[in-house]
């Protein structure tokens, strides 16, 4: 992303000028932009003109556009932002108060105009005028006869194709169906690589599974390639890492991002760093439980006592709808760090941060145990589980 | 043609009368007197007094409303091949009994097989009418059914359908108005709950007629139906007891333990002692185990067929094979002991009755396999939680330790601690000293001196011989689990899996969940042998026609059309927590291995915890869950499932959760929650 201009007040409010360079920005404009701020971005409208004999033509224009966001939508797969509102500038195509939908496009400028720019946005806006932080990866989880086919960008995982095959058990006598099922099913992921890989772009692809399906294929694909004459292939063999996975479900991608190996190879991703938190939490919460925390309310007390020491906040708390909501979390961010805590807040896209999600969404690692929080709410407690 | 009208038109008693006359006319008077003559000449209008010819007038005569059924043996049926030589006749006999036959076939035709013939001649002592009788009535007693007069309280019963075995008769259930009523016999489920799970339109096929009409439940049908459905039930059981009554019981073992204990060699030798295994083909296994330098796993290659499992010497998915004991026809399940393959082993585990731990008994590989990280805590955990109680524990490769007893008691003392903490009972648990590779103690009583001089108990397969066989839930409604699709031969596709509840008769229909498309099953077989029937706890393959190949996948359950598997996405269940690295916490995503399903999941609410031995409550929503504990938990899948409360179907009410690669925890279905 390219920041163009940034104006901002001392109160806070003021607009930003973005350009956004690849699909990723457009999660970190979905993660910027919020329900009531006032978007421009140029974009292409269908009107109708009467001309005065009274017959109407219809053209397409392009014009810019000024709206006020109402709904936002995000398409994972196309990596494509949709916003939908209500025109607030004059325009000589469009009235006023209409609706119009706004599709941020890539390399095209947009400005985003917010009441309030709070730290987190603010944050959000540098981390994605980052340029050092794109490393991709491309991970194949697979087991016999599911895989999955995935991308693993800075701040999220991607999944760009899964295959799910039945593969016919051995048998006596029945031998060969196994082997063709499987065959079918290894031509099937490869296709999968070769689809959704770019290999100019990714650092490495991991090809994790249990057991030996990931040397056996690996084998029918470097077989495949030399047979074919697949030059892509042959020529980044170097950059295929075998590991070790449970299972070819997608969050097994969380044991592959802690593999050694794979560390040394992604650390600067923040998917790797965002598993390794969460595992220390979960041992923290094995070893000391009095020292590890999740749920709104427990983190606000342990908040109050100043006791945090790492807090992980998923994203998806920030987009959400309710603002009086999102400035509580925003308070809740700047008080730790305040306080000299370290805040991570984790993309809900990669594993770790679906984890996260599931997990009410915010949860601390504390200085000091703190076993009055685990004993005396435990009704309090039940009040943020409900919902 | 005139002549020929006078041909069509002339009384053929007149003629009768003529050649009286005629015959009259040439005879002398003297010589035949009438009363005689009438003793020659047929009259029909006299009664029949020829011997000769009576039977058949009694075949005529028979009352209608006879209404003894006098089918004791219909279990016999469909032994076509039953040979009246195998009964043991003298020649005289079997002379009296093909007579018997012959005229018996020269009135009933060839409509009826033989074996029904010889039964009903031999009990009557090759008397030809009253066996006559027999045959006619039972004939018509299994035929009231099918012209079963259309009353307004009678319903073409469509569950009873399949005992008449009728395959033509079966494919019409869904469109009678039996099914809405049958909602009322599925016992244990809210009616509300079933129904909308069963309706719920998760895809468009969802929307076929059968579901949907179950909602139109009718409150007085269901009471009518009440006692049809226990005449089906009765049916079910009978029907069992007359196919499986004289054959041996079927059990299935499965075999576990650490990777390298040596079960597949155990199994393999044990195949070959028992003779099952012909020479040429174990010569031809030495000769290529040799090739590779892999002498030792001869035997193994009994079960490991693939040519990825040999080269690795390793089993990577489970290998069945038969043989049989005194009293049993044993199928064993050879499960991969490596840690990767545990789903594997989960599914052959899910199939078993009863289950033989092998253990390695040399210094050092017992000891890796059981205290540190190994497979023989797991998988007798998995197995226990599988429901498996009765467990044989071969202490195997004895011999590498010159069969020390110190070395076996040591080995029983530590595994008896834990199987007892795993939940086994003591009794359930029998440890047998043994070699595999060598095929000591396998078979035959014990040679080796070092052996005798301590141990004079069972040979493994007397302790197999011994296992109880569970009794089989026949007739309950009709569950079977796919855990293999693949192509058979000739028309539709095959799907394998256990019956876990209920029968299936060839010609059913039988929905497929949780896709809920309905397939009719053409073919039935067992070991490769095609049967009309299967019954609860076998292991069968069945040909499906009706239904795409694609559409069905391993995990899949196979169910009764009326009385339907619940499909949920939301359960909950009580779980026990093994031994884990890191806490379950809400929202902890998790693998759930569901008989032969793998399907990711997602532990979304924490409900309690329980006290472990009392079950009692401790605590409400836990803010997570440690080290063997009891919980209850709500368990969401990404996938629409078919589970049952554990109450309901024992096999489809268990769960385990698997996350990296380790078993955290064992849980019984406890509620269906509807969503």
């Amino acid at each position: 992303m390219k920041l163009v201009h940034k104006n901002i007040e001392r109160d806070g409010c003021g607009s930003i000028g973005l350009i956004p360079e690849e699909p990723e920005d457009m999660w970190h404009a979905y993660n910027l932009v919020a329900v009531a701020d006032a978007v421009t971005a140029s974009t292409v409208r269908k009107v109708q003109t009467e001309s005065s004999t009274g017959s109407s033509t219809s053209s397409r224009v392009r014009t810019t556009l000024t709206i006020t966001v109402e709904t936002i939508d995000f398409d994972t797969q196309a990596c494509v932002l949709r916003l939908k509102g209500r025109n607030i500038v004059e325009n000589q195509y469009v009235k006023m108060g209409a609706y119009h939908t706004l599709d941020l496009e890539l390399n095209r400028k947009f400005t985003l105009q917010k009441p309030l720019w709070d730290s987190v946005a603010l944050e959000r806006v540098d981390q994605a005028c980052d340029p050092a932080a794109n490393a991709d990866v491309a991970a194949v989880v697979m087991q016999e006869g599911l895989a999955h086919v995935c991308l693993i960008t800075p701040s999220m995982t991607l999944v760009r194709s899964k295959i799910d095959i039945t593969i016919p058990r051995k048998r006596k006598g029945f031998v060969q169906q196994h082997d063709k099922g499987l065959t079918k099913f290894y031509e099937a992921v490869m296709q999968g690589i070769l689809r959704h890989v770019d290999f100019s772009i990714v650092k490495c692809v991991i090809i994790a599974s249990p057991g030996f399906v990931k040397d056996q294929f690996f084998e029918y694909m470097m077989q495949q390639a030399v047979k074919t004459d697949n030059k892509l292939l042959i020529d980044n063999k170097g950059k295929f890492l075998l590991v070790k996975a449970s299972s070819g479900f997608k969050h097994s991608l969380k044991e592959v991002l802690q593999e050694p190996a794979v560390m040394a190879k992604i650390s600067d991703t923040k998917a790797a760093s965002e598993v390794k938190l969460l595992e220390s939490f979960y041992t923290m919460l094995q070893l000391e439980p009095a020292k590890a925390f999740y749920g709104k309310k427990h983190i606000e007390r342990a908040n109050d006592a100043q006791a945090i020491e790492i807090l992980m906040i998923s994203d998806k708390l920030f987009r959400c709808q309710d603002i009086q909501q999102r400035k509580d979390y925003v308070a809740i961010v700047d008080s730790v760090r305040d306080n000299g805590g370290e805040v991570r807040i984790f993309s809900s896209m990669h594993v770790s941060g679906e984890q996260l999600d599931q997990l009410t969404g915010i949860a601390a690692i504390l200085r000091f145990p703190m076993p009055e929080l685990e004993d005396s709410d435990a009704d309090g407690e039940s009040d943020s589980d409900s919902d | 043609m005139a002549r020929h009208r006078d041909i069509r038109n002339r009384s053929y008693s007149e003629d009768y009368d003529d050649d009286d006359v005629y015959g009259y006319s040439v005879e002398e008077d003297s010589c035949l007197s009438p009363s005689d003559a009438s003793q020659w000449i047929y009259d029909r209008n006299r009664s029949q007094q020829v011997d000769l010819l009576q039977s058949h007038n009694d075949i005529q005569e028979e009352p209608e409303e006879d209404s003894i059924a006098d089918t004791s043996l219909p279990g016999h049926e469909r032994r076509e091949s039953m040979d009246f030589r195998s009964l043991n006749l003298d020649e005289e006999d079997e002379a009296k009994l093909m007579s018997c036959l012959d005229e018996l076939r020269n009135v009933i035709g060839d409509t009826i097989s033989d074996n029904i013939l010889i039964q009903a001649v031999m009990k009557h002592k090759f008397d030809f009418t009253k066996s006559l009788d027999e045959i006619l009535n039972r004939n018509r007693d299994s035929e009231i059914p099918k012209i079963e007069p259309v009353k307004p309280v009678i319903i073409v019963d469509p569950s009873k359908a399949p005992v008449i075995l009728t395959v033509d008769k079966a494919p019409k259930v869904i469109a009678t108005n039996a099914e809405p009523k049958a909602v009322g016999i599925v016992k244990g489920f809210k009616v509300g709950q079933d129904g909308s799970s069963g309706s719920r339109p998760q895809t468009p096929r969802d929307q076929s007629p059968c579901p949907e009409r179950m909602l139109k439940t009718d409150q007085s049908d269901e009471i009518r139906v009440t006692p049809k459905a226990k005449e089906n039930r009765l049916d079910a059981n009978t029907q069992y007891a007359n196919e499986r009554g004289s054959e041996k019981d079927h059990l299935y073992i499965v075999v576990i333990g650490h990777v390298d204990a040596g079960k597949s060699t155990l199994m393999g030798r044990l195949l070959c002692e028992l003779g099952e295994v012909s020479q040429r083909t174990l010569h031809k296994y030495e000769q290529e185990s040799k090739k590779i330098g892999k002498q030792s796993f001869m035997y193994a290659w009994v079960l490991d067929e693939t040519g990825e499992e040999r080269v690795r010497g390793i089993t990577m998915d489970v290998g069945r094979a038969q043989f049989e004991t005194k009293t049993k026809r044993v199928t064993i399940l050879d499960a991969p002991g490596h840690a990767d393959f545990i789903p594997n082993m989960i599914t052959g585990a899910g199939q078993a009755d009863v289950a033989l731990l092998v253990v390695d008994a040399t210094r050092g590989e017992f000891e890796s396999g059981f205290d540190f990280g190994g497979q023989t805590r797991e998988h007798a955990l998995l197995v226990r939680s599988l429901g498996v109680s009765q467990l044989a524990v071969a202490v195997n490769k004895l011999d590498t330790t010159n069969w020390s007893q110190e070395r076996f008691n040591e080995i029983t003392k530590k595994l008896k601690a834990f199987l007892k903490q795993a939940g086994f009972k003591d009794s359930d648990v029998t440890y047998v000293p043994c070699s595999g590779l060598t095929g000591e103690n396998l078979v035959k009583p014990p040679a080796e001196a070092g052996l005798i001089k301590w141990y004079n108990g069972p040979s493994l397969l007397d302790v197999v011989d011994k296992f109880n066989v569970p009794e089989r839930p026949v007739s309950k409604p009709l569950r079977m689990s796919v855990n293999d699709v693949y192509k058979g031969t000739g028309s539709g596709f095959c799907v394998a899996g256990r019956i876990e509840n209920g029968l299936i008769n060839k010609g059913d229909k039988v929905l497929v969940c949780p896709t809920k498309e309905v397939a009719e099953v053409r073919n039935i077989s067992i070991n490769e042998m095609t049967t009309n029937v299967a019954f609860a706890g076998d292991q069968v393959s069945v040909t499906l026609t009706g239904v795409d190949m694609q559409n069905v996948s391993v995990g899949y359950v196979l169910s009764d059309p009326i009385q339907q598997v619940p499909v949920a996405t939301r359960f909950e269940a009580r779980i026990v927590v093994f031994n884990i690295k890191v806490p379950i916490t809400k929202g902890f995503p998790v693998l759930i291995h569901h008989q032969s399903l793998v399907e990711s999941a997602n532990i979304v609410k924490l409900k309690s915890l329980l006290n472990k031995s009392t079950g009692e409550l401790v605590k409400k929503k836990p803010r997570c869950l440690g080290n063997n504990c009891v919980a209850v938990v709500e368990i969401e899948v990404c996938r629409p499932i078919c589970v049952e409360r554990y109450k309901d179907v024992k096999e489809l009410g268990r769960v385990m959760l698997r996350v990296a690669g380790a078993t955290i925890a064992a849980g019984l279905i406890t509620n269906i929650v509807s969503t």
